[in-house]
């Protein structure tokens, strides 16, 4: 008997998405079965992309079901690759979607992480129209949202959503699984310029440089020179403790950040609205994260119809030190940027220091003065920040300092 | 059955000139078709025919019918004020079939999923066709070619006019009536079916030949207020329960939690407020619908900000309206229909709370309407072309699955706003030429998605008024081209047949486009 292999979600309140079924076959060629919800508008359409996919991946032969509830062209490219390969898994060749031109925007190392919000790598539809939310970053994730039957499902999807999604703007990030079985996820990934690769559970500063050196043996043999970015998470008590080997383990760390459901259960307790258990994780997060150079973010809040209480949150994360705060429904991406907007007030200050180390940096003095007290360089870097983020939070015109301003 | 003859009309659509035997106008172009002639009246009563004490009850609906004389081919109405919980269209079609009658015309006002029996009812010949609205399974069964007459479909405020004007004749008219006398006095605020009001029925009562109510909720006379008069019924019966009450009105009513409707709706909202139509004394309608809802709720939370307050809002009233209302956001609302027990409580209290019939509201045949006073409006669609005409009775796959409901009335607001999704899963809803042509473009103003707002060129003042905002303005073929890429090409369009199964009718009763048979899927 042939192998059957499945992949995909079907069922009355499945959206976006396909079931598909494959049996290869020794003889006979290609027989589709087709169900779907936008028939007469794209059988032709999606016939035509099972033929395509069958003959990339070197199937000749086989009898294919297809139901379809409205799947975009990427997402069923990635259910049959998962189909057939599922059934003949010594198949090596891949399917790819054409890379869209909008996928190839690059990052910087200090851009701004206020956002990062979280899409489960099996559901495509709400990868779709994520970038229109707005977030600093998006993270596709093949870790603890992907049931485990699905992992390898779901690498097809997250692949295919690079190649395909336009996320207008944000970063590209994708939280593959625990190390070691998370380098297996790389090659799905790497080649297809996402920004940061998020390590989750990350206990020692070799759990970094397995995924850093791995990384860059598959750009290396794909030839691209662009870095893939890092930002290690970590969940547990150890994590803590080696929070700064963690953080300097690689030049490609861009950030660290915290994930407390994991920690608090590791140090034996419960996650409280208050917090007070996290505390010094917290703290000690933000202090490796400063002390290695790269940028402290907070954990989600993951209760989505309290807005008050995200808000809290934020303001508390921002009062502890962090840069970030991760989300789980857009609606709260408008919050947590409106929580790290820097306030009027700081604003003021910030834009005085800025103006005295300009003017400092004009007359080629070592020192910056405000009035008769010295401002210390790690001061002036955080207010040139402070101006920076109250630019990009749209509260403070681009050209501010054509207006001649403070007092100084 | 010969197709019948064909003409292209004012919008570029080739229509019957001829509907059920009766000739039909194609449509002209907004505002130029003029009627003629005089309404129509109902033939003289007489108290000589009915009890001078004033009980018309009848023992059940099958008695009602035989003694309001029920034949072959007549033509029979109901309502939808009980929505998808409505049992009485269904017990007059079992009345009518244990009568043995054929043919009959059912003349709804809409029609729900609760109807599909119906269907059995013209298989088995009682029922010839439907003028109404033909959501769900009677759509489907209707676009597959089932019925044996052509379906006509025409808005809130058409189906008054087609009345008043003599276009359809109702022989026989079933009001299901949540609180009703022995006189026929009905309203809907009270009983276990309450729904409000009773708007939908204001025509039936005044023009057809006979009237019957139905309740079960029976109290002595007088019920006040008559929003059905007794004057107007001959015949008054009960049933154990008309409706089922959960489907009637929600308890609460549900916002949406999807986090691209919402964006769509506070875009929305914010345009309405950065346009400049958000000001003291103005007007607005929105629907129940997910985003509707959510668009009347954001605007709310700007009308506090900005300290402006609405002269009057139009319903389908929700909670969130009565709530405006209550904080003073708001002097009156116009309510056409309640969708949960928190509007019909505040219709039952409040007398800012006023009930509206398509007469009122909609009716294009008569000395003004309120739609057309209102500053915006927000409506759906299944489909927009680059043109900015837009369907609703249909989907791309050229499935009749809406009614029109109040919607070709509403487009006559000063501002006619689209909030809808660029694609719903692939398809796409913005297109180069909607599969069925509702609404013409001129009279379509914005269309909002969640990847931009288009504004119809032929708005300029809109244009402009909010050419300072940071709101995406985009055109619309510049979206339209973009969801393309997404989808993978333009869809390719459904294929019909020739006969043509349902007529859509303008407000003015002129046939703006058809809706022909599904060729069978290979």
């Amino acid at each position: 008997m042939n192998p059957i292999g499945h992949a995909g979600r079907r069922g009355d309140r499945v959206r976006s998405d396909c079931w598909i079924s494959v049996e290869p076959r020794s003889s006979g060629g290609v027989s589709l079965t087709l169900k779907s919800r936008v028939a007469a508008m794209y059988g032709a359409s999606i016939r035509q992309a099972v033929e395509r996919g069958l003959a990339a991946l070197g199937v000749a032969h086989a009898a294919v079901e297809v139901e379809d509830t409205g799947a975009l062209p990427f997402v069923l490219a990635a259910r049959l690759e998962a189909a057939v390969k599922r059934a003949r898994p010594e198949i090596e060749d891949e399917f790819l979607p054409e890379a869209m031109p909008w996928t190839k925007y690059g990052t910087t190392r200090d851009r701004f992480r206020r956002s990062r919000l979280y899409l489960p790598g099996d559901q495509a539809k709400l990868m779709i129209n994520a970038g229109l939310h707005g977030p600093d970053g998006v993270i596709l994730d093949l870790e603890d949202s992907v049931a485990p039957a699905e992992k390898d499902a779901a690498r097809f999807v997250v692949r295919n959503a690079l190649l395909s999604v336009d996320f207008h703007g944000a970063e590209r990030m994708v939280r593959i699984n625990q190390t070691p079985a998370g380098l297996d996820d790389l090659p799905f990934v790497v080649p297809h310029n996402p920004h940061v690769i998020l390590i989750p559970k990350c206990e020692s500063p070799e759990h970094v440089t397995a995924v850093d050196e791995r990384t860059k043996e598959i750009l290396s043999e794909r030839g691209i020179d662009t870095p893939v970015f890092l930002m290690p998470i970590v969940e547990s008590a150890l994590g803590c403790l080696r929070a700064y080997e963690i953080a300097t383990a690689s030049p490609n760390v861009v950030a660290l950040t915290i994930g407390l459901e994991d920690y608090t259960a590791d140090i034996g307790t419960q996650r409280t609205n208050e917090g007070r258990e996290s505390f010094w994780a917290r703290s000690q997060v933000v202090n490796a994260a400063r002390a290695a150079g790269v940028q402290p973010i907070d954990t989600v809040f993951s209760d989505v119809t309290d807005m008050k209480g995200l808000m809290d949150s934020v303001l508390e994360a921002k009062g502890l030190g962090f840069d970030g705060k991760g989300c789980i429904h857009p609606r709260q991406i408008e919050v947590i940027h409106r929580g790290f907007t820097p306030a009027e007030a700081e604003i003021e200050k910030a834009k005085r220091i800025v103006f005295a180390f300009d003017e400092a940096e004009k007359r080629g003095l070592g020192v910056v003065s405000l009035g008769s007290k010295m401002i210390d360089p790690p001061v002036v870097k955080r207010a040139l920040r402070t101006v920076e983020l109250a630019e990009a939070s749209g509260v403070l015109s681009k050209s501010w300092r054509e207006g001649g301003g403070g007092n100084a | 059955m010969p197709s019948p003859e064909l003409k292209k009309n004012a919008v570029g659509r080739t229509v019957p000139v001829e509907i059920n035997g009766r000739e039909a106008v194609p449509f002209q172009g907004v505002a130029k078709y003029r009627p003629e002639g005089t309404k129509v009246a109902p033939s003289i009563s007489t108290c000589i025919d009915y009890p001078d004490c004033g009980d018309k009850t009848v023992p059940d609906i099958k008695t009602a019918l035989k003694e309001a004389g029920v034949r072959d081919g007549m033509t029979i109405s109901t309502h939808h004020h009980l929505r998808n919980g409505d049992f009485v269209a269904n017990a007059v079609f079992e009345a009518a079939a244990e009568l043995g009658v054929k043919d009959l015309m059912w003349f709804p006002s809409a029609s729900f999923p609760c109807h599909a029996p119906v269907i059995e009812h013209m298989k088995n010949g009682v029922v010839h066709h439907i003028e109404g609205s033909m959501n769900g399974p009677l759509g489907a069964f209707c676009s597959a070619g089932g019925m044996r007459g052509m379906g006509v479909l025409r808005s809130h405020g058409g189906r008054y006019q087609a009345v008043q004007d003599g276009e359809v004749h109702i022989d026989i008219a079933v009001i299901a009536a949540p609180t009703a006398d022995p006189f026929g006095n009905a309203h809907g605020l009270t009983g276990d079916a309450a729904c409000g009001l009773l708007g939908f029925a204001l025509a039936d009562s005044q023009y057809a030949d006979r009237v019957i109510v139905v309740t079960d909720n029976l109290i002595e006379f007088p019920c006040v207020p008559w929003q059905i008069q007794g004057n107007h019924v001959d015949f008054v019966t009960t049933m154990d329960a008309i409706g089922d009450a959960s489907k009637i009105v929600s308890g609460t009513t549900q916002i949406t939690k999807s986090p691209d409707r919402l964006r769509i709706a506070e875009m929305t909202a914010r345009f309405v407020r950065e346009a400049g139509i958000m000001e003291n004394g103005f007007s607005f309608q929105a629907g129940a619908g997910g985003t509707a809802l959510s668009f009347a709720i954001y605007l709310m939370e700007m009308m506090r900000e900005d300290g402006v307050k609405a002269r009057f809002v139009r319903g389908g009233s929700t909670q969130y309206l009565t709530a405006m209302l209550e904080e003073g956001l708001t002097d009156y609302i116009l309510d056409g229909q309640t969708f949960d027990l928190d509007g019909v409580r505040s219709m039952r209290e409040n007398p800012n709370h006023v009930n509206t019939s398509p007469f009122t509201s909609y009716n294009y045949h008569g000395k003004g309407n309120f739609a057309s006073m209102l500053d915006c409006v927000v409506l759906g669609a299944t489909e927009v072309d680059v043109s900015f005409n837009a369907n609703v009775v249909t989907h791309s796959d050229g499935k009749l699955l809406h009614g029109i409901g109040g919607w070709q009335n509403c487009l006559f607001s000063k501002c006619t706003i689209l909030p809808i999704p660029a694609f719903r899963d692939r398809i796409p809803v913005l297109v180069d030429e909607v599969t069925t042509l509702c609404g013409p473009g001129e009279l379509i103003d914005v269309i909002v998605t969640e990847r931009g707002i288009a504004i119809n060129p032929r708005r300029d003042d809109l244009l402009s008024a909010v050419s300072g905002s940071d709101l995406p303005v985009r055109p619309i073929e510049e979206i339209k081209a973009e969801v393309e890429t997404i989808v993978g090409g333009a869809p390719a369009k459904p294929r019909f047949g020739e006969r043509v199964v349902a007529a859509i009718k303008w407000v003015d009763g002129t046939v703006i486009d058809c809706v022909r048979q599904l060729e069978a899927a290979k």
